[in-house]
């Protein structure tokens, strides 16, 4: 090696961390993926110096890897029912706690979504459908049902595809590779999306709540990192971004 | 039955998949390599640099911009559409079309390097004995490169086997369509069906253990150690 110095002080770069910091690692369902981008933005101002990395993926998949001693802190499910199994095998070190309920709309990027409803969907010239694989992807159970309780999923199965999550789906609609989807409200509001055609509220009557709980994990029980974040998330700021994207809080009453 | 009804067809759909990829590489694959290897061409750099391409460049960077290109905004969905071919993403014929990118190094290195081998020598005896280049191509090379073509083969099959972060990017997850094996296990793994994707995992296990017991047995130096 010719220069030994150099590769010594490289090494301690990559070795060195911020001593002062706490650093959380957030599992987050993808649905979460431009609101809690801003609530982590927000708190990082607030508690300059600590670091909190936010993972997105599907809350199934995120279920798992904790189960298997992923290095997550908190996870945020889009779907209670996967936290709670986890706190119910004690791989939680908080309560379950609910804090929002997902809403699922009709979206796409080349037609307008904002004058349909759900019997738009039955229409020849649309050819692909994407929603959420229901087979693990909370969202995409609830289009299913929402499809289901409007007498069109039998038509529409072959028509359906099936992205990995919410995100996934969403981005077979905005790649205009599907012409519509049935995608979270909260992804529908971001101005990434919500400029390139408009969004239809799908009722709620149509399926189940997509009732959505966090826990702090049971290897963040002694990081008072994870509890200030999981305490954020019920403040004023937090909860002011949740609403912005379209999430109903707990206690809150529905828009609609 | 161990594997459920839907697993067989991810099986029978990845089989079928990577014989059509397969075949299709070995008609494109061979005048490749065979251009690489007796051009003396400046284009053979950049050409041979393309066609290794996805042996670097993660799943992901091709699965975006197949999923980009095939759309309706894309190249590839613009022919699509003027050819009056079925839309690409999200059917078999994409996934195809995909594979063919995606496994043409593992078709067209081994080629080469076993035409590679042959040498000049064959080619001008073929000649001086008048045979046309391409009849020489025909009866002297094709079977002096049967070793290579029967790796080329093998690697290629297997390794659209083995596919799976493209897939999942434009696949669409289709039962019968686009839901391969690597996927189906993924989905079972989601679903926390650890069972059936164990099951489904060993097939895998045992398929790729044999598929490299293959390569060693034909490997034509392999008898020689």
């Amino acid at each position: 090696m010719k220069h030994p110095r150099t590769l010594l002080f490289v090494c301690f770069m990559l070795l060195a961390v911020p001593a002062h910091a706490g650093k959380i690692n957030v599992a987050a369902a993808a649905d979460l993926k431009f609101a809690m981008e801003e609530i982590a933005a927000a708190f990082k101002s607030v508690n300059p110096g600590e670091v909190v990395d936010v993972i997105y993926g599907s809350s199934g998949k995120f279920q798992t890897q904790i189960r298997q001693g992923a290095p997550y802190d908190l996870y945020f499910s889009a779907d209670i029912g996967f936290p709670r199994e986890l706190a119910k095998q004690g791989f939680a070190s908080s309560e379950v706690k609910p804090y929002a309920l997902g809403r699922i709309v009709l979206w796409s990027a080349s037609l307008d979504a904002a004058k349909m409803t759900m019997a738009s969907l039955d229409d020849p010239k649309i050819s692909r459908i994407a929603i959420a694989n229901p087979k693990h992807a909370p969202y995409g159970k609830r289009a299913e049902e929402a499809l289901r309780a409007s007498g069109l999923w039998e038509k529409l199965e072959p028509k359906l595809v099936y992205g990995e999550n919410i995100a996934h789906a969403a981005q077979f609609v905005q790649t205009g590779n599907a012409q519509l989807g049935i995608i979270a409200l909260s992804l529908a509001v971001n101005p990434e999306l919500a400029g390139r055609g408009g969004y239809w509220l799908i009722p709620d009557a149509l399926h189940e709540p997509l009732e959505q709980g966090y826990i702090i994990t049971k290897r963040a029980a002694g990081n008072p990192l994870a509890k200030r974040f999981a305490d954020y998330m019920g403040s004023k700021p937090a909860r002011a971004v949740m609403v912005k994207y379209g999430f109903v809080l707990p206690g809150e009453n529905a828009g609609n | 039955m161990l594997l459920s009804g839907s697993d067989m067809q991810a099986i029978w759909l990845t089989v079928k998949l990577a014989s059509i990829v397969t075949v299709i590489l070995l008609l494109v694959g061979t005048p490749i390599a065979w251009w690489l290897v007796r051009t003396g061409s400046w284009w053979k750099g950049p050409v041979g640099a393309v066609v290794a391409l996805p042996l670097i460049l993660p799943p992901s960077v091709l699965g975006f911009y197949m999923l980009l290109a095939m759309g309706p905004a894309g190249p590839l969905g613009h022919l699509a559409r003027a050819l009056g071919v079925v839309p690409l993403p999200f059917t078999f014929w994409g996934l195809v079309l995909a594979s063919v990118f995606y496994s043409l190094p593992f078709m067209v290195q081994p080629l080469q390097n076993a035409f590679e081998a042959i040498g000049d020598r064959p080619l001008e005896v073929a000649a001086t004995l008048g045979a046309s280049p391409l009849d020489a191509f025909f009866s002297v090379v094709l079977p002096l490169a049967r070793p290579g073509f029967l790796t080329a083969g093998i690697m290629t099959f297997a390794h659209t086997v083995g596919e799976f972060g493209v897939v999942l990017m434009i696949g669409g997850n289709l039962p019968g369509v686009t839901r391969v094996v690597s996927v189906q296990i993924y989905d079972h793994v989601e679903a926390l069906e650890y069972g059936q994707a164990h099951r489904l995992a060993a097939v895998m296990l045992i398929f790729a253990f044999l598929v490299l017991l293959a390569l060693h047995a034909w490997r034509p130096d392999a008898k020689k150690g």
